[in-house]
């Protein structure tokens, strides 16, 4: 056998053991956040994009969602402007949105105020956005008032959540 | 609609099983192996080695089992134990295989080829992973054997001084003889042992952790809470007089003080530790002659083969010129190594497939190829550690920490050993060695660890619905 070919397969072989290492590395990286963060660019009320990895939408919520974007000036996102949780958006597709402290909600809040179970945001059949109060213990304040049943939500009115403030937007 | 820009989506992942990556690197695994079995086979003779076929389908065949066997009873067990694991026991046999080869090696009056025992062995290994996950439903079930797995352990260490079972192989005393098969006991102690010790620290962590006296910025525990580590020092030492292994004492004395370290917090208790373990070595090393020939081949080991050959004494010449060979034959790999079959380091002579493997590594594939090495142990100890982190039961935890730290010291002990850094001891390297026992017991380890890995990455169970779980603070006006 060559010398050449040798020489080759030998430095070859070395590269392959270590692609085989990056790549473990690669699979660790994926592994390492607990939430992933989903960059929208421009987009026209596309399909979510296949790269996406959340579980699609029952049919039924699919429909939901079409027809909400139908609507003209429907909110698209929900943005969370004061307390720690500032900055968060969540898109709309249609889907119920939870507030509370449990783990399980959408959004968890870390609040001392907010109850486990808050409060839920959802469309109503014609895709209206409606907030209702969870039974909680301090309350839920659309604007100053405070919520004894589901309200719609006016676009931009701000949600008040023990020291959380939540809003819709286009 | 308007235009969208920049808007950024925060969501939960559900929990990914990961099962088709694990597939996808684990097809991976095997061609590496079988590549660097061609590469082997075109160095040596030039041509195709002949079992290619068969070798590649074989360990093929092994990989594909164990994955059916974890995609259907752990299904979201971590994608990168199984790869490593199979990457490491291929090219452990292939570098076997190599060094059957070797035209000095045969001349040996205790030469055997090896290369299809440790296939069977391997296969025996995986038999017992798929044996472990499919038994062990739930590693918590374990926590039930704390004492009894302590008695299990006590008698497998033991076992290789039972007069007629035991087998005196190069000085050290860790196998025993049954039927013509040599175990190793210590191997599956290893395992046993960390079951007590993750049981036991879980229901004292508390009194070892907290009634403590401050001193010297270290929190040192009471005295009537040393008792437990007292005592597995003692056993330590005892194993390391009477068995002569050193390598096996400071696995299982690490072990423990690593255990103790991540169940309490306090790092007194490394402190504690490393002290305790340097002084019972020195205090040993002072007297067994066994301990003395390793001490002084890895002092000096030029030094002591002139002097051992000067002074006729075999047994020492015999420690240094090992080391001398290993340390030259990693010398010789330099950077990128000499290529896969064109290496010298057969001159080591007896043990250079088991003990001295790491130094046929340094050797044919240079010090590129050893960092690649201990790159894989080390991704195989960090998906360990990050198991125990995930993990949501105390035991669970503990377990995972033990195992992998078992593994990491092992890996230590004895890659830090050929290279000089640490005495010699008699341990082998984990998947990469000739060995029977080794290789059965470190597949056992990964199937623990995949199934505890399993449970923690399960997604967790819905939680009941209850209003007071988290009191939620009044608002006074």
């Amino acid at each position: 056998m060559s010398e050449l070919t040798l020489t080759v397969m030998r430095l070859g072989f070395l590269a392959v053991l270590w692609l085989f290492v990056i790549v473990a590395v690669q699979v660790i990286r994926s592994d390492l956040f607990g939430t992933r963060v989903t960059q929208r660019g421009s987009r026209r009320g596309a399909e979510p994009r296949p790269q996406q990895r959340q579980a699609p939408a029952p049919p039924q919520q699919r429909q939901q969602q079409s027809g909400g974007r139908q609507r003209r000036g429907a909110p698209t996102k929900l943005v969370v402007s004061e307390g720690t949780l500032s900055g968060t958006t969540v898109a709309l597709q249609g889907q119920t949105i939870t507030l509370g402290r449990a783990h399980d909600s959408t959004i968890v809040l870390d609040d001392d105020y907010a109850s486990s179970r808050h409060a839920r945001i959802y469309p109503d059949r014609d895709g209206q956005w409606i907030v209702e109060d969870l039974g909680s213990t301090n309350g839920t304040y659309l604007d100053r008032t405070r919520l004894t049943t589901p309200t719609p939500i006016p676009l931009g009115a701000p949600i008040r959540i023990g020291k959380t403030v939540i809003e819709l937007r286009k | 609609m308007s235009v969208v820009t920049n808007t950024t989506t925060i969501g939960a992942i559900d929990a990914p099983s990961r099962r088709n990556t694990e597939l996808m690197l684990l097809a991976f695994a095997v061609a590496i192996p079988v590549f660097a079995y061609i590469n082997v086979g075109l160095a040596l003779d030039g041509e195709l080695p002949a079992g290619v076929i068969g070798y590649g389908l074989g360990l093929g065949l092994l990989a594909g089992v164990a994955h059916i066997v974890v995609r259907r009873f752990a299904r979201y067990a971590d994608p990168l134990l199984l790869p490593l694991a199979t990457l490491l026991n291929g090219l452990g046999l292939v570098l076997i295989w190599r060094l059957d080869q070797s035209p000095r090696l045969m001349a040996r009056p205790d030469f055997s080829a090896q290369a299809t025992n440790q296939l069977m062995y391997s296969a025996l290994g995986i038999a017992l992973f798929v044996g472990v996950l499919l038994v062990l439903k739930d590693h918590r079930v374990l926590q039930r054997f704390t004492y009894i797995s302590m008695a299990v352990a006590i008698v497998l260490l033991l076992l290789p001084l039972v007069p007629g079972l035991g087998a005196d192989v190069f000085g050290a005393k860790i196998w025993i003889r049954v039927g013509g098969f040599s175990i190793q006991p210590g191997e599956f102690a290893k395992i046993v042992i960390a079951v007590f010790f993750s049981g036991y620290l879980m229901v004292k962590r508390d009194a070892l952790a907290l009634a403590s006296r401050r001193f010297m910025g270290l929190y040192l525990p009471r005295g009537r809470d040393l008792g437990p580590i007292l005592t597995i020092w003692a056993m330590s030492l005892l194993i390391l007089v009477f068995e002569n292994d050193l390598g096996t004492s400071l696995l299982f004395f690490g072990m423990f003080v690593i255990m103790l370290y991540v169940a309490t917090e306090r790092t007194s208790w490394i402190v504690i530790g490393l002290l305790m373990s340097a002084g019972g070595a020195v205090v040993v090393a002072s007297f067994a002659s066994h301990v003395q020939s390793r001490v002084a081949a890895w002092l000096d080991p030029f030094g002591c083969r002139e002097s051992a050959a000067a002074a006729g004494n075999g047994n020492m010449l015999n420690a240094c010129d090992q080391m001398t060979q290993v340390l030259m034959s990693f010398g010789a790999g330099g950077t990128i190594g000499t290529g896969l079959g064109q290496g010298n380091s057969d001159l080591i002579g007896f043990a250079t497939n088991s003990d001295f493997i790491f130094s046929t590594v340094g050797e044919e594939l240079g010090l590129a190829g050893v960092m690649a090495f201990l790159l894989l142990y080390g991704l195989i100890i960090e998906r360990g550690v990050r198991t125990a982190l995930a993990a949501r039961d105390p035991f669970g935890k503990l377990f995972a920490i033990g195992l992998s730290g078992a593994f990491a010291l092992q890996v230590f002990v004895v890659a830090g050993g050929v290279m000089g850094l640490i005495p010699l001891t008699g341990m082998t390297m984990p998947f990469l060695a000739a060995g029977g026992s080794s290789v059965i017991a470190n597949w056992a380890l990964i199937g623990i660890l995949i199934r505890i890995s399993d449970t923690a990455r399960r997604p967790a169970p819905a939680p009941a619905p209850s209003p007071d779980a988290e009191m939620t603070q009044v608002v006074r006006p």
